[in-house]
């Protein structure tokens, strides 16, 4: 009950306090956990395995692991961190019985994920006086407040992120969904913080080239009063 | 003036949020920011990004799984 009233006052606790009341056996503590942290631990999981069933076995799976192994844990990583690293391997074993391999080495950046993440047409070309600059500035986008608020746009964002290869969705999941360092993401994905760096920025530019699109065709609906194919 | 090109710039997004780049780096970057309204425009478009891609509708994990742990929870300090 009383780690329900600090999450209620919107104090979580600390991993020292959270870890002493699992030992105990406090269910109140074990609740918290399993609310605040699945959501975030279904959505990673469902990047490693093919469906969402799989992905919610995986986030099952990995509570009985932490139950199992909570006496065992150290405090070297966070709290989180540590279970996250019992999810990863949890949902990789699984997503190589489903024949849907993640390898360590496809958490690499390959070939494809270095060059230019901005169209080169967008700048002007070389011998022209600017070379390199904005041939056109981007477009301002409407305010993020009314931006945000609307469901196509999140549905944008979606799709834009769904479509990416899995080592650059994984990572910008870990990044800009559940808002991990890249420190973290080192330790989850044992990845380097450069390598991580050049999927999650490959990453960002897909999605807002996706957004940029999106806007685009919204305002030209909106100015010009016709359809756009 | 900067020394730095837009398309040099636009692909030092991602670290110089991070705090990644190096001190000389990240100087030649601001003082292209601060003349270049097109690469800022670029910048706060990346940082909404960010953001817009954060917000995703929340998964709750199903009823029974969250009963099931439970009780495994309960057996386990029997």
């Amino acid at each position: 009950m009383e780690a329900e009233a600090r999450a209620a006052s919107g104090e979580f606790p600390t991993d020292e306090v959270l870890v002493a009341r699992l030992r105990d056996g406090d269910e109140a503590a074990f609740v918290l956990l399993v609310d605040t942290w699945s959501g975030g631990m279904g959505r990673l999981a469902r990047s490693f395995v093919a469906t969402n069933e799989s992905a919610a076995e995986v986030v099952q799976d990995t509570w009985l692991a932490v139950i199992r192994g909570i006496d065992s844990f150290e405090g070297r990583a966070s709290l989180k961190t540590w279970i996250y690293r019992i999810l990863v391997n949890t949902a990789k074993r699984r997503g190589v019985r489903e024949g849907r391999t993640i390898p360590m080495s496809s958490l690499l950046p390959t070939d494809e994920d270095y060059g230019p993440t901005v169209d080169p047409a967008r700048f002007l070309e070389a011998g022209h006086r600017w070379a390199g600059h904005w041939r056109e500035f981007p477009a301002v986008w409407p305010s993020p407040e009314s931006a945000a608020l609307s469901d196509e746009v999140h549905t944008q964002v979606a799709d834009a992120v769904a479509e990416l290869p899995d080592r650059q969705r994984i990572v910008i999941t870990l990044r800009d969904v559940e808002g991990y360092t890249s420190e973290e993401v080192r330790e989850i994905l044992d990845i380097s913080a450069a390598n991580q760096r050049v999927l999650l920025h490959r990453a960002r530019a897909h999605v807002r080239a996706r957004l940029e699109t999106y806007f685009a065709m919204v305002d030209t609906e909106r100015v010009g009063g016709e359809a756009v194919p | 003036m900067s020394d730095l090109d837009c398309n040099e710039f636009v692909e030092l997004v991602t670290a110089f949020l991070d705090g990644a780049l190096d001190a000389e780096t990240e100087r030649r970057f601001v003082d292209h920011l601060a003349f270049c309204d097109g690469c800022d425009t670029y910048l706060d478009q990346i940082r909404q990004t960010t953001k817009m891609v954060g917000s995703p509708s929340p998964e709750a994990l199903p009823e029974a799984s969250r009963q099931a742990l439970l009780d495994a929870f309960r057996d386990w300090k029997r």
